[in-house]
């Protein structure tokens, strides 16, 4: 930050950050600093790959994002494999909002059951590794129910994540004035009115953040699928693998495809935000 | 007042919150196109009167008439009747995601089952009749404080209620606003509405009441007409209170 200019003020300059203090907390210097922590870790990685006799190929990277032909323009595999990622994921969600609602109502209702039926829901989710479930929900409960793999792995990310959606939606939900709940039961709006019209519109601006969040968790969670074997992004990514040997290449290119789509996510959402901004 | 026909009727009228004996052996009667002022020291139980004849609160026993029908937690009555009881809140609880046309419009819309232009119609005569016709496109959080009661005044008024309650609708405005927003609330009264009011405002009381209830430690100590109530209460207790608002 710029020191303001305090030339022809009356009052008294006040006393300055010590000297060695000012030059650490720098703009140049922090820049220097964080290259210079990049270039040791990339230079290392890239002096350790090559001890191990590694050989880069990045030429052949695009052809599996991307290829014009003669039909023109071509998805590569990468790029299904994050169309199913988004399919995936975006059902999921959907679900797990939904679900998520539920069991933050039946949380709120004020119902023993309800609130017992709920907290045993959270408890049991929130305990259980992401991994376990999805086995459950493919092992288990797949054969029972007769779905099939694609259906399990929807269910295990809608009903995880609903767990955690819910305790943002009750949040949300308590952090709304308890006068706005007044005033509408006072013009005789029933409860089912009050959620729609008052309370849950004026939730979402503190919803949002944490929602996106989840939704970003969600869609990084996804990758777990692949241990089932649902054509998604990783799973994609390890078949490419297991043709070509570019694992070094074809896991950061994976690794920098979900980076984008979540930072892109989180920007739009950023975006919403602003729109949903209420003075009080 | 006597031939006016009594719209609440509150008989024996008990309240716990927990252990703790919030209203004790209430009687209390209103009559059609009364108004009544409500005052006592904090913690005496008057909002919690008022608050129990719309369904904000529930007594715990005894017997509560509104308008010919008695209610109680499990009457399932309620709803009907508080579109006839309005309210007006201490801390305005306008809808801030709604504009002011918005807050007025959506009880009749939703409750009322008025149609888009209907409502819009009653919203528009009744932000008139509050005297604030030009905000109808603002967000709450760009008005006054006064004006905001205003408004809220107006979204009960929309309702088309018969009786209006106030809890102590001056006590969270800045001193130059109060006076505009009790300016309303004595149209009102000159308009026949039936009004319960709590309040400490005695300029208020003394011009519009019928009359003068007193209440302390979750009883009622004096019910009785502004004239007496002010030149010679009956009970001590009362005396003292009065003394100590008026004194400045």
């Amino acid at each position: 930050m710029d020191a303001p200019d305090l030339t022809g003020l009356k009052g008294q300059p006040l006393p300055q950050r010590p000297a060695f203090q000012r030059f650490l907390g720098s703009t140049a210097v922090s820049v220097a600093i964080y290259t210079a922590v990049m270039v040791v870790i990339v230079y290392s990685s890239y002096v350790g790959a090559k001890n191990m006799g590694y050989n880069w190929q990045w030429n052949r990277v695009p052809q599996f994002l991307y290829s014009f032909t003669d039909d023109g323009f071509q998805l590569g595999e990468i790029g299904y494999g994050l169309l199913a990622t988004i399919q995936l994921s975006a059902t999921a969600f959907a679900l797990a909002v939904v679900l998520g609602l539920l069991v933050a109502l039946l949380r709120l209702s004020g119902l023993v059951m309800g609130t017992a039926v709920s907290i045993g829901f959270l408890e049991f989710v929130r305990n259980i590794p992401l991994l376990v479930l999805l086995y459950l929900f493919y092992y288990v409960l797949g054969p029972i129910f007769g779905y099939d793999r694609y259906w399990a792995s929807i269910l295990t990310l809608a009903v995880f994540h609903s767990a955690l959606i819910s305790e943002i939606f009750r949040a949300g939900i308590n952090a709304v004035d308890k006068g706005q709940w007044e005033a509408a039961k006072s013009i005789g709006m029933r409860s089912e009115q009050i959620y729609r019209y008052i309370i849950l519109p004026q939730s979402i601006r503190f919803m949002l953040p944490p929602m996106t969040g989840e939704a970003v968790h969600l869609i990084k969670s996804s990758a777990i699928v692949s241990v089932i074997a649902v054509a998604e992004l990783t799973t994609v990514g390890r078949n490419i693998i297991s043709d070509t040997f570019m694992s070094f290449e074809i896991w950061f290119t994976v690794a920098i495809v979900y980076m984008a789509v979540t930072l892109i996510l989180s920007v739009g959402v950023t975006y919403l935000e602003h729109r949903y901004t209420v003075d009080q | 007042m006597s031939d006016a026909k009594p719209i609440i009727e509150a008989t024996h009228l008990d309240k716990f919150y927990g252990d703790f004996h919030a209203l004790k052996d209430i009687d209390l009667t209103v009559h059609q196109g009364e108004k009544m002022v409500i005052c006592g020291p904090s913690g005496s139980g008057k909002s919690t009167l008022i608050r129990c004849f719309n369904g904000l609160e529930w007594h715990n026993s005894g017997t509560l008439v509104i308008d010919g029908i008695e209610v109680h937690e499990q009457s399932k009555q309620m709803r009907g009747l508080r579109q006839e009881v309005g309210m007006v809140f201490q801390q305005f609880n306008l809808f801030p995601h709604l504009t002011v046309l918005e807050n007025l419009m959506i009880g009749p819309m939703k409750v009322r089952r008025l149609t888009r232009g209907q409502a819009e119609e009653t919203a528009r005569k009744y932000l008139d009749r509050v005297h604030i016709p030009e905000q109808a496109d603002k967000y709450p959080a760009a008005l006054s404080g006064g004006q905001q009661q205003r408004v809220a005044i107006a979204r009960s008024l929309c309702m088309e209620t018969r009786i209006m309650l106030f809890d102590e609708p001056t006590s969270a405005l800045d001193p130059e606003m109060i006076n505009e927003v009790l300016d309303v609330m004595v149209e009102l009264a000159h308009s026949g509405m039936t009004m319960v009011v709590v309040t400490h405002e005695m300029g208020f009381a003394r011009k519009v009441a019928d009359t003068m209830v007193f209440m302390e430690q979750g009883e009622i100590v004096e019910v009785s007409s502004p004239d007496r109530f002010f030149t010679s209460p009956s009970s001590e207790r009362c005396r003292l209170f009065l003394n100590q608002i008026l004194e400045y």
